[in-house]
This record gives C-alpha cells, sequence and structure tokens, in this order.
C-alpha cells in the first residue's frame, strides 16, 4: 500500500528510531554514516545507512530535563557512528523485543524522504500522538508546495492507519486503546488523497 | 590500531604548545611572520650581511637542525634569531597543521620549503558524535593543491577528520612521483574510485591506511574494483588497512596483491572477508605483525550448510605459522568456536582489538590467559567485570584499556562497573590511557585507580546514564576525578561524566596542570565551574564543552587562555551572541564560528560554537549554516 519507498530498515535498530525532541532536519543535514555493517546485502546496507542518516540528524539537544525517558540525545553515549552502526540487532531478537518492550509503528508521510518510527504506547492518546507527528514532521510541511495537479491546498493532511486487517482507516474514530491495539502503521496523507479518503469515508 | 606515532591523539607525544610558532600574544596585533628577537638585530634590515660567514653558519645549522626531530623542539629553535628561523624551516621535514584553518596552505607552503610529510587535522572531534553538521567544512582541496605545487618530493600524507575528494586522492596520484604513504583517520567524502587511483598510479606506495573512514555510499554498479589497480609486479606494500570499507573487494585480486607484495607487515581486511579467505591471505603472509581478521566468521548461509569445521585446523596451523603477529584485529562476526585458532599468537600479542565481537567473559577468558604481554586491549562489554578480572590477572603489562559499549544508549543494561574498573587498576599497575563507558560508578573505585596506576596519561571515563552519581554512596562524582587529577601527576587527556558539582572543576583547575585535553558533558553547576578550568590549566589545549549550564561570564574569563588553545568547542550550553562577539572583538585573531543548524528558538541563543586561533583570518568556505563573528 504504502508508495513512498521504505528508508528504515524493518527491525532495525530500535533504541534509535525512537521519538525526538524537535525537527528532524533542516538545510544543513549531518553527514550520514556509512558504516562498515555486516552482511554484504546492499539493501540492508543502505537502510541501515539511512537510518544513520535518520537518526544523526541536527536535532534538539536537552539539557538534562528529558521529560520522556525515553527520548535519545544527538551523539551521547559519545561512540561514533561508525561502532554504533556495527551492531544492528538480529531480526528476529528486534522483532520479539518490539513485541515486549512498546508498539512501534512506522510512521510516514507523503513526499518525505524517510520515515520515522513510535512507540504508541508512550502517548497517553490522540492529542499527544497528533502534536508528535507534527512536531516529527514539522519541517516537511513548512513551504511545502503540492506537487500533484488539481489539488487546491497543499497543507491539508490526515493522518491515518493501517490496522492489522490491513485497511487504511482514518486516525481517531475509535477510543485510544483500541486503535493502539490495531494500528500496524501510521501514514500522513496529504492534498487530493485526503479528500479522496474522505468523501470514502462519508459516501 | 595504530602505532603511537601515526595514533594522532597526541596524548603521548611531545607535540603539545603552538603548532605554527608565530606569535600569539593579544598584544601584538601582527602576530605572524617573524620571531620576536628580530627586533633586537636591528641592523639587519638595512646593512648587507656579512656573506661568507653567516652562509656558513647557516649552513652548519642546517646540518644539525636536520636531527631535530620533535616539532615542539624545531618551534623554539625557530626563534631564536632570524637565522635559525630560516635554517630551520628549510630543514623542516614534517609539517603538522593541528587545525586546518589555522594557517593558509599558501603560507605554509611558503614557510616550509622541503617538506616531505605532512600530518593535517581538520573537524573538532564532535563531529564524531553527530554534532557538527554536513558540509561544515575541512576539505582537503586547498592543501591538496598548494602542496601538488610546492611539494613535489612529498611522501607521506596523513589526514585527520578532513572531507577528500576522489579528485583530491587523483590530484596526489599524479603529483608526487615519490608517493608512498596515505594515512586517512576518520576521513570521508572520497570512495572506492580515489582509492583506485591511488593504488594505480603511486608506484612506491607502501602504506594505505584506512582508519574508520566513512566512505561515500555507492551503489553496486559504482563501486570501483582497486585492489586490481595495484601494479602487477612486486609492490613495495608494507600496511594495507581497509577494514572500514563497506564494499566488497575483489578477493582473487587481494590474494594475489598479498602473494606479491613481499614487504607486506600489517594488514587489515573488512568485515566482507570471511574466514576461510583470511586463512588463504594468512598462508600467503606468514611474516604479517599485524592483521586485521575481517568477519573472523561465516555468512550465516554457509555456516548452515555445516562445511566450515574443517577449516579449524587448517586455522590453527596458519596462526602457528604466523610467527611474527603482534597485533590482533578484526572479528566482526567473530563465531566462537574460532577463537582458539588465535592461541598460537597470544604469548606474542601486545595489542588485541576484539571490541566488535560480541564475545562473554567465558569465551575471553582462555584468550586473555595466555595474553602475557599484551600493552593495548580493546574490547566490549559483553565481557562484563568478570572478564575484565581476568584481563587484569594476566595482563600485567597493559598500558592502554578500552571497554566499548555493545549497546550506546543511556538506559541499557550494564555490564561492566566499579568492579571491573577496580579490578583492572589492581593488577594492570602500568596503565597510561583508559576508555571506559559503563552504566554505574563509585568515587571509590575512581580514587584506587588514581592511587594504583600512576602513569596514566589519559583517563576518559563515560558513565553513559546522564548525571548519574556514585551508585552507591549517591554523591557526585567529584571526589573520584578530583582523586585522578591530584594522584595522576602525568595526566594530560581527561574525559568526565556522571553528576560533577562545580567541585570537580574546582579540582581539575587547581591540579590539573598539565592536562593539554579535557572533555566535559553534562557537568558543572555554574559559571564557576568553566571558570576554574581556563584560569587554572594553564596547558589547556583542547576544550569541548557540551550541554553544561556555562554562560557568557564563563567564556569571558578565559580570554587570556584562547590564543594559547587550539580550539574551544561548546554546544547547548549557556552562551549568547552578546558573549561571542565580545570575545571576537576582543581577540581578532580568533576565530569564532557559530553554528546553526536548524532554527533557534531566539536569534540570541548560541547553541554551538567553534573558537580557534588562526593566521588565515575567517575562512571563505564557511556553510550558510555558519556565522562568524
Amino acid at each position: 500500500m504504502e508508495a513512498a519507498v521504505s528508508y528504515v530498515k524493518d527491525g532495525g535498530d530500535l533504541r534509535d528510531t525512537e521519538l525526538r525532541l524537535g525537527l528532524p532536519g533542516t538545510e544543513a543535514p549531518e553527514k550520514p554514516a556509512a558504516p562498515s555493517t555486516r552482511g554484504s546485502k546492499r539493501a540492508l546496507q543502505e537502510d541501515g545507512d539511512m537510518e544513520s542518516r535518520a537518526k544523526s540528524r541536527p536535532l534538539a539537544v536537552d539539557c538534562g530535563e528529558a521529560p520522556a525517558a525515553k527520548t535519545q540525545i544527538v551523539g551521547w553515549p559519545p561512540i561514533r557512528s561508525y561502532r554504533r552502526n556495527s551492531f544492528p540487532p538480529r531480526k528476529v531478537e528486534a522483532e520479539a523485543e518490539a513485541e515486549a518492550a512498546g508498539l512501534y509503528v512506522k510512521v510516514s508521510m507523503d513526499g518525505a524522504p524517510y520515515l520515522r518510527k513510535i512507540d504508541l504506547k508512550v502517548y497517553k492518546g490522540y492529542k499527544e500522538l497528533r502534536e508528535a507527528i507534527d512536531n516529527m514532521f514539522k519541517c516537511f510541511t513548512q513551504g511545502e508546495v503540492s506537487r500533484k495537479e488539481g489539488c487546491s491546498s497543499g497543507s491539508e493532511s490526515a493522518i491515518t492507519y493501517e490496522d492489522k486487517d490491513g485497511d487504511l482507516m482514518l486516525v481517531g474514530d475509535v477510543p485510544w486503546e483500541m486503535f493502539i491495539s490495531s494500528c500496524r502503521r501510521l501514514r500522513i496523507m496529504k492534498g487530493c488523497e485526503v479528500r479522496c479518503l474522505r468523501t470514502r469515508q462519508y459516501s | 590500531m595504530r602505532e603511537e606515532r601515526s595514533d594522532m591523539s597526541e596524548d603521548e607525544d611531545g607535540g603539545g604548545g603552538v603548532e605554527q610558532k608565530e606569535r600569539w600574544g593579544p598584544s601584538h596585533g601582527g602576530g605572524g611572520g617573524g620571531c620576536g628577537s628580530a627586533k633586537s638585530r636591528g641592523g639587519v634590515w638595512t646593512d648587507p650581511p656579512p656573506p661568507f660567514s653567516d652562509q656558513v653558519l647557516e649552513n652548519v645549522l642546517e646540518n644539525v637542525l636536520q636531527f631535530l626531530v620533535c616539532r615542539r623542539d624545531r618551534n623554539a629553535a625557530s626563534l631564536v634569531c632570524r637565522s635559525w628561523y630560516r635554517a630551520e624551516a628549510q630543514t623542516r621535514g614534517e609539517l603538522f597543521i593541528g587545525n586546518c584553518y589555522a594557517v593558509s596552505p599558501r603560507r605554509a607552503t611558503d614557510r616550509f620549503r622541503r617538506v616531505r610529510s605532512v600530518v593535517l587535522k581538520g573537524k573538532p572531534r564532535f563531529a564524531d558524535f553527530s554534532l557538527v553538521p554536513l558540509g561544515w567544512g575541512a576539505h582537503f582541496s586547498p592543501w591538496a593543491s598548494a602542496m601538488a605545487t610546492a611539494y613535489p618530493w612529498l611522501e607521506r600524507i596523513c589526514l585527520k577528520r578532513m572531507s577528500i575528494a576522489d579528485y583530491d586522492l587523483s590530484l596526489l596520484a599524479f603529483s608526487f612521483p615519490f608517493f608512498k604513504d596515505l594515512t586517512l583517520i576518520c576521513c570521508d567524502g572520497f570512495g572506492t574510485l580515489g582509492l583506485a587511483v591511488i593504488a594505480e598510479k603511486c608506484r612506491h606506495l607502501r602504506v594505505l591506511d584506512l582508519i574508520e573512514a566513512y566512505l561515500e555510499e555507492e551503489e553496486e554498479d559504482e563501486v570501483v574494483d582497486w585492489v586490481s589497480k595495484f601494479p602487477q609486479t612486486t609492490t613495495s606494500l608494507e600496511t594495507l588497512g581497509f577494514d572500514c570499507v563497506v564494499s566488497t573487494v575483489n578477493f582473487e585480486a587481494l590474494e594475489a596483491l598479498v602473494a606479491r607484495s613481499p614487504a607486506l607487515r600489517q594488514l587489515r581486511v573488512n568485515h566482507h572477508v570471511t574466514v576461510d579467505q583470511l586463512f588463504r591471505l594468512m598462508v600467503r603472509a606468514p611474516q604479517l605483525t599485524h592483521l586485521g581478521t575481517g568477519s573472523f566468521g561465516h555468512p550465516a548461509a554457509l555456516a548452515l550448510q555445516g562445511d566450515v569445521m574443517e577449516h579449524d585446523a587448517d586455522l590453527v596451523s596458519a596462526f602457528a605459522a604466523s610467527k611474527s603477529i603482534v597485533s590482533l584485529s578484526g572479528f566482526r562476526d567473530v563465531a566462537s568456536q574460532y577463537l582458539p585458532a588465535i592461541y598460537p599468537v597470544c604469548a606474542n600479542l601486545t595489542t588485541l582489538n576484539c571490541s566488535f565481537a560480541e564475545i562473554t567473559a567465558d569465551e575471553l577468558k582462555p584468550v586473555i590467559h595466555h595474553c602475557h604481554n599484551l600493552q593495548k586491549f580493546w574490547v566490549l562489554d559483553t565481557v562484563r567485570d568478570e572478564g575484565l578480572q581476568a584481563v587484569a590477572a594476566t595482563c600485567k603489562d597493559l598500558r592502554e584499556l578500552r571497554v566499548f559499549p555493545l549497546n550506546a544508549t543511556e538506559d541499557s543494561e550494564g555490564f561492566v562497573s566499579d568492579v571491573g574498573l577496580a579490578a583492572i587498576s589492581q593488577g594492570c599497575r602500568r596503565l597510561r590511557s583508559i576508555l571506559y563507558f559503563c552504566q554505574q560508578m563509585t568515587n571509590k573505585a575512581v580514587i584506587t585507580m588514581s592511587k594504583n596506576c600512576q602513569e596514566l596519561v589519559v583517563f576518559r571515563l563515560c558513565i553513559m546514564g546522564r548525571h548519574l552519581p556514585d551508585h552507591l554512596t549517591k554523591e557526585p562524582m567529584d571526589e573520584g576525578f578530583g582523586a585522578i587529577v591530584m594522584n595522576c601527576k602525568k595526566l594530560t587527556r581527561l574525559a568526565v561524566s556522571g553528576l560533577l558539582t562545580d567541585k570537580a572543576f574546582g579540582y581539575i583547575g587547581k591540579y590539573g596542570k598539565s592536562i593539554r585535553t579535557l572533555s566535559v558533558a553534562f557537568a558543572g553547576d555554574s559559571d564557576v565551574g568553566l571558570r576554574y578550568v581556563l584560569e587554572g590549566c594553564p596547558k589547556l589545549q583542547k576544550l569541548e564543552i557540551r550541554d553544561s549550564p556555562f554562560g557568557d561570564p564563563a567564556l569571558l574569563s578565559g580570554i587570556h587562555q584562547y590564543y594559547n588553545m587550539r580550539f574551544l568547542w561548546m554546544n547547548s550550553c549557556k552562551l549568547s551572541i552578546r558573549g561571542c562577539n565580545d570575545v571576537a572583538q576582543r581577540l581578532p585573531r580568533l576565530i569564532v564560528e557559530v553554528i546553526r543548524d536548524r532554527p533557534e528558538a531566539d536569534d540570541e541563543t548560541v547553541e554551538k560554537l567553534y573558537m580557534y586561533r588562526s593566521l588565515a583570518g575567517p575562512r571563505n568556505d564557511a556553510p550558510p549554516f555558519v556565522m562568524i563573528l
């Protein structure tokens, strides 16, 4: 269902793809660490590189007061990316970890070059989730121009999710608990598709 | 793992002090050009000097100065008088530039005319931790161009944290017919194409050493088979290190290269080289002294087929035949069944780097038990305190220990602790350098180390959770670090962590008289902390601080010191534009860079500051997110 290319490795290093404070990136992107990753598969390696690019963005550095215990600080502990990226957890273990530790789901935004991952358990409700997502993808919505023809509004967007049946649903309809138990991934839709979805919902 | 000289950490060499010996005092508006005593020889500028005797003197001087190797000594000699300045400039063979922006390439090449070896450093160290945005600078190109014309006899280049393009490597290859050594540490920007040109064109190449370089990402069809490009005749290769290269190399070509390189002593292969491929290489090169073992395992697919077991005996015999091996590294994907194969060389090992191998204490013990002569040991914390105790029991001559974390996050389970540190300090009394990552620590263990290990030159302790106190007493870690600076009289490099108050900085300022490099993170209470350091540590060269509550007053308290330092880095502290401007105005030869890689909440805050002395003035290659005050 997803048109955007997935840049985050499946079952990748979950610890490093958590929600961050601040903007994910601006006009000065971080140097992507090109690690000496294990395995020779180019795809895997590229994903790993992109992942590290995503995680090494210049983010807001927290001066000691981390509101959520899981917030990662850029460049701390001080390990070179070369070393950091040399220990990707094995796929099976990572999935087990996901089961146990948190509800990590991918978040994509139409037109954004990379995806994010968030832990749904961290949020208490829809409002927090929306705020967090807005924050995460803020840099991509600034000055965004709608590329699709015939769309009069480029800034209209809706958060949708894919549930365990594989259907694309609009976020906000069901109670929060039910939502986090059935949500598999999130997608922020923009422009025309949003209108289509809305009409589909109500027709 | 590098020899001391090319380690470039400067913690153990005689360097320090000013690289380019120009006057730095703030009262000298023109710090460049002359030695201070030009004034005392007032007549020399107008009267023609007696030609014969001065000429003889300079010739004699040149012959003598050739023996002076240490750059600090050379800097001192160049200050004696104009004649000595000239003679020294003519005889300096190795040019060391600690900050590529401190002097312009032209100025350096104008002064030193007969350089054979260049060492050049670029980005600040915090660039390793993603704190310096891409495109910040440290481009090798202008230096490459300047040297290409000025130093046709150049033999050796060593670069650290520089951005190098394939084109630059190409320029090197074509400009220096006698080129022998290329060492690149933590550099980026180039790829296999650049390597190919070097391999092909540098016919006298002895050393090609890539250490934690970040090669450009290349598609399958972009990767160049650089190993095949070496001359087909016998080569003069002595060192080939490519363990950081992510792409596969042509193994057949590599094997053939090793076979026709009789001088090869150091070989570090990347993780794509499997253990049976390694065996074949070892058979070709039994004279190796330094071996980087690559994966030291097999790709998962092969292992499942079960036909890998037969290589065990071969591997052991290969190690047994390699009587010269003193250094082992690699083990990127180690299958623990292969570890025992290295037993034959353990007794001779002075360096063992298994810091990419997730081995347990039980797997380590039988190996370390044989390593009586080990001096340098890099390991992952998966060996736990128990593994470190085994190290302490056997490696009595250990000089350098680095314990890296498997999970480099704040809330991961800690595998090593104060117990391991204390054990090491008990067993390894000759320890000079330690880097230790842990999740919990006590003052007591650190104090014990300060008393047992009097030879400590480098002490870097990283308690990964921010602001963590002594886990038993719950007190700040002030006393522990205080003891280190107090008792370890030879200490030149210190990195602190854990919960620290201004008191800790008071100790550093009071006792840290030899400290040259200091790294601070998430520490201190107020401006006073930084003040203590800037006012108390006369030898301070490199100061890097992050996320600590130091503001403008603290910054200003170091005005007297900044010309004596190579750089100051501060991020996420309490600095403002006003304070930074103040410094910039008072110290015209100091380059004050404010890095703005994300939109600030307000224009006043300075999120990232990088300041360094320079003869070259503000650089002209600064990207838009760098503001030079």
